[in-house]
């Protein structure tokens, strides 16, 4: 079995007395897609808000990699190899969708204390960025001001940004959030391309897409984890039944 | 101990801190509710003493004048939210800043144009003037006390509108989630307009106020202003109850700070030392404070839920 | 706004405006009034100053309320050893870079763990209390302020007590220190710098440490403002405690903002409308009427609104109007 890379263990957090993180322990193994479901207000965001850094958990542990991560600042993750996607996006709208890429490909490519070279020219920055906009397919839009494209634009942009800091683990939070049915399709035909190079955790509430590409889940309500397992185990266990998926077929 | 010397300066500490606490509590609410940084807050707190002033010897009477001065200043406050203020909620504080600076160019020179370059004193009828006996040969000046009573009034009626009525309660509402009342169906423009016309009737009364003992002068309130934001970012933008807290206790610890601490400074270095840096302290006292506050507390002292 | 490239029309005004700024010397030579040669060198100096503050406003969205507090610590450096009779010039202009420098990393350690409005208190109340500060010490004048009577002595080098060259320094400064904010903005640090102003979070999760960022744009931009404020301790030859006061650094933003923030001429253009507007506009109301010139602020308060209603981007965003966008 692969070795994990996230550990999770006991992660707590609460808001004015409501737990919104609940004792909740997972990992991730190297490699695989972990899928995250669960029904809205179970306190997926928050979850990867305390894997990324942005939020503080109450109690708990996060290791990633084998190093305690609990308390360290985003910036210092993401260093570290750990990318994330928002589910609202998050770019710099008043950037092209090129310089928002190459933002990420910059924070690996040592200190930015460089004052005179012109970045949106420099080859070490352009060429990785727009790998990543390939492989997300919105090479042809590297020139376009962010806030003048699409949603579904946005959210392919979102998964580049991840992508270019060539990271260990993405983080996805609900990477298809607002897509139609074909940009869908296209995220999940991306995310597949992934699968196997690229270890991830992956906040989704698109079914078709989660089982199709997940190789386990985990089931989170009210912040609590219910259950850990394949998708067919998932699919077969009935406290998930009850709780999310509903008394018809899954 | 100087009692007298005491009395007095808590007096016009207290005096100073209401007066702030009617500038800083429009204030509060139109940052809070609007998000708007409104500099020329300064100018209707001028504009409600030049009418106070004019209206005082038209009249006759400073009760009366003040009476309509309060609905003429709210009414100029009303103006300039529809034509000015109104087009730039949705816009930078840097344009703000820039709008509302442009505001207070016109509103100074306008005045000047209307009445003059030199000041005005308003006249104070004669109950008003005198002090009140007190105890120990101490007396308190009639219409200073007058001002802490009226001001702790509106600041009572202040706090029962906002909690006890609808409209105080969208108020509150607007101050803790904006994007909410809008959502809810509460009609912004009439919200915001209304708003807005009770912050410039209250800078207006601070004005009136003061008039009388500082004579009402071409850009009195611009240097009020910086002192009515640096209330609201101590007591937390949005909250009235924390303008008011933070208000009394500026104004007390900048009056008091000014006459006490030499003699403070003098306990633990030497003379010269102390009447050299005290006036430096004693001027920057209230930014001290601020500074440490935010340090400890940067949403301030009772932020409004939600923030 | 994004538009570091100096592409037509706006190059070749910004050019001629240069041109214009150059000729000035000659011009008030061949006319004979020096009135033009001191309005122009102010506005060369407040210009430099807007530039440096264009940097962390416009490009960083950092709005820092106290930023004419290194207009001070300039003008003091040179003022100071002055008063002693030290007209070293190298000392001078080393001691305001270097002090604002200071002054900079250190009050920016506390005001940048601070956001939005709080920066801007914050900002101000440190300006206002180097002012204060400044008012206490009746040695350097206090708040009747300094005289000096020797400009900066940079030996052969240059002899500044010549006025126009003077000028002709602080216009080089002035075209230098632009070059300067345009290679930082276009470099991977001018990235980061704008990254942050668009989306912090952002940033911070792709594994930028903004605050160190921020701090290290904070004191470039104060260096470069208090040498300014050097320059402006020559100019004026008298130095005060009021050059920091916090309407003095409202001016700066209004220079900033009213030319166009995140624009490379705009301060430029926002410092020549602050000084500049004031005589025309009198020299309009008093061709109207006579006397009337005293209420110019009415029509340059009209004009600011207007500007602010109906001008995005400010004066320098006036120049695209000719293109399409």
């Amino acid at each position: 079995m692969a070795g994990v890379i996230l550990e999770v263990t006991d992660l707590y957090k609460s808001f004015g007395g409501v737990a919104a993180t609940d004792h909740v322990s997972l990992d991730v193994r190297e490699g695989e897609v972990h899928a995250i479901i669960g029904p809205n207000g179970a306190g997926k965001t928050t979850l990867i808000s305390q894997l990324s850094g942005s939020l503080r958990p109450d109690g708990g542990r996060v290791v990633f990699r084998g190093t305690d991560i609990t308390r360290m600042p985003p910036h210092k993750r993401a260093l570290g190899g750990l990318a994330r996607s928002f589910q609202i996006t998050s770019i710099v709208h008043e950037m092209t969708i090129r310089d928002n890429v190459a933002l990420s490909v910059q924070a690996h490519a040592g200190h930015s204390y460089r004052f005179w070279g012109n970045a949106r020219k420099a080859k070490k920055l352009t060429e990785p960025a727009m790998e990543a906009l390939a492989q997300v397919g919105l090479a042809e839009k590297a020139g376009e001001l962010a806030r003048n494209v699409s949603h579904g634009e946005h959210r392919q942009l979102e998964i580049a940004m991840a992508l270019a800091a060539n990271p260990t683990l993405l983080l996805l939070d609900e990477p298809m959030a607002g897509m139609g049915p074909e940009e869908s399709v296209r995220m999940v035909e991306i995310l597949s391309g992934l699968k196997g190079s690229k270890s991830m955790l992956l906040i989704e509430h698109d079914m078709d897409a989660v089982f199709s590409l997940a190789d386990r889940i985990t089931v989170l309500v009210y912040g609590k984890v219910i259950a850990t397992g394949t998708p067919d185990e998932i699919r077969a266990n009935d406290d998930v039944r009850k709780a999310y998926l509903g008394d018809e077929d899954g | 101990m100087d009692w007298t010397l005491l009395t007095t300066q808590v007096i016009n500490g207290l005096q100073f801190g209401v007066l702030l606490f009617l500038l800083a509590a429009g204030l509060t609410l139109i940052f809070g509710i609007m998000d708007f940084v409104n500099l020329a807050h300064g100018s209707l707190y001028m504009v409600g003493a030049y009418f106070c002033a004019t209206l005082t010897y038209w009249t006759g009477s400073f009760i009366l004048a003040v009476l309509l001065a309060i609905p003429a200043t709210a009414a100029v406050g009303f103006v300039v939210e529809i034509v000015v203020v109104r087009q730039l909620y949705r816009r930078d504080h840097l344009d703000h800043v820039l709008a509302t600076f442009g505001l207070i160019l016109v509103f100074n020179s306008v005045t000047q144009l209307i009445w003059g370059p030199d000041g005005f004193i308003v006249p104070l009828p004669k109950w008003l003037q005198g002090r009140i006996p007190l105890f120990d040969g101490i007396e308190l000046p009639t219409y200073r006390v007058a001002i802490i009573l009226v001001g702790l009034a509106i600041a009572a009626g202040l706090y029962l509108v906002v909690t006890h009525t609808r409209l105080g309660m969208r108020i509150r509402a607007g101050a803790s989630n904006r994007d909410m009342i809008g959502a809810l169906g509460v009609d912004i423009n009439l919200l915001f307009t209304l708003v807005f016309a009770i912050g410039a009737a209250l800078a207006g009364i601070a004005g009136m106020m003061i008039a009388p003992i500082n004579a009402a002068s071409i850009g009195m309130g611009d240097g009020q202003v910086i002192v009515a934001f640096v209330v609201i970012v101590i007591g937390g933008i949005g909250s009235i109850r924390g303008a008011f807290v933070a208000a009394i206790l500026v104004g007390l610890i900048d009056t008091m700070g000014r006459s006490y601490l030499d003699s403070l400074f003098k306990l633990v270095m030497s003379s010269q030392n102390a009447e050299t840096s005290a006036p430096a302290v004693a001027n920057m006292l209230i930014y001290i404070i601020m500074v440490a506050i935010l340090a400890i507390r940067p949403q301030g002292l009772f932020p409004p839920k939600g923030r | 706004m994004n538009l570091v490239s100096l592409s037509a029309p706006r190059f070749w005004v910004y050019l001629a405006l240069l041109v214009l700024f150059a000729l000035v010397p000659p011009i008030t030579q061949w006319i004979d009034n020096s009135y033009y040669l001191d309005i122009a060198n102010r506005l060369v100096v407040l210009a430099i100053a807007a530039v440096s503050l264009n940097l962390i406003l416009g490009y960083g969205g950092m709005i820092s309320f106290g930023h004419a507090a290194y207009i001070g610590i300039g003008a003091y450096a040179v003022g100071i050893p002055a008063h002693y009779d030290i007209d070293n010039g190298f000392l001078q202009f080393a001691i305001a870079i270097g002090a604002s420098a200071a002054f900079a990393l250190v009050s920016g350690m506390i005001c940048l763990r601070t956001r939005g409005v709080n920066f801007i208190m914050i900002t101000m109340a440190v300006s206002m209390m180097v002012f204060y500060g400044f008012v206490s010490i009746e040695e350097y004048g206090g708040d009747d302020g300094l005289t000096i009577y020797y400009r900066s002595n940079f030996g052969s080098l240059i002899d500044l007590s010549d006025d126009v060259t003077l000028y002709y320094l602080c216009l080089a400064s002035l075209v230098v220190a632009v070059f300067i904010v345009y290679r930082i903005i276009n470099s991977r640090f001018g990235m980061v710098i704008q990254g942050a102003k668009g989306n912090e979070a952002r940033m911070q999760s792709l594994g930028f440490n903004t605050y160190r960022y921020k701090l290290a744009c904070y004191v470039i931009s104060a260096s470069m403002c208090g040498f300014a404020g050097a320059l402006m301790g020559n100019d004026t030859g008298f130095i005060s405690p009021e050059m920091m006061d916090w309407t003095r650094s409202g001016e700066l933003i209004f220079m900033v903002v009213f030319g166009g923030t995140g624009s490379l001429g705009g301060p430029v253009l926002g410092a020549g409308a602050f000084l500049l507007l004031e005589p025309v506009l009198e020299g309009l109301l008093n061709a109207i009427k006579e006397g009337a010139e005293v209420y110019w602020h009415i029509p340059f308060g009209i004009i600011l609104i207007c500007a602010v209603l109906f001008l995005r981007g400010g004066l320098d965003g006036l120049l695209d109007w000719r293109r399409k966008r």
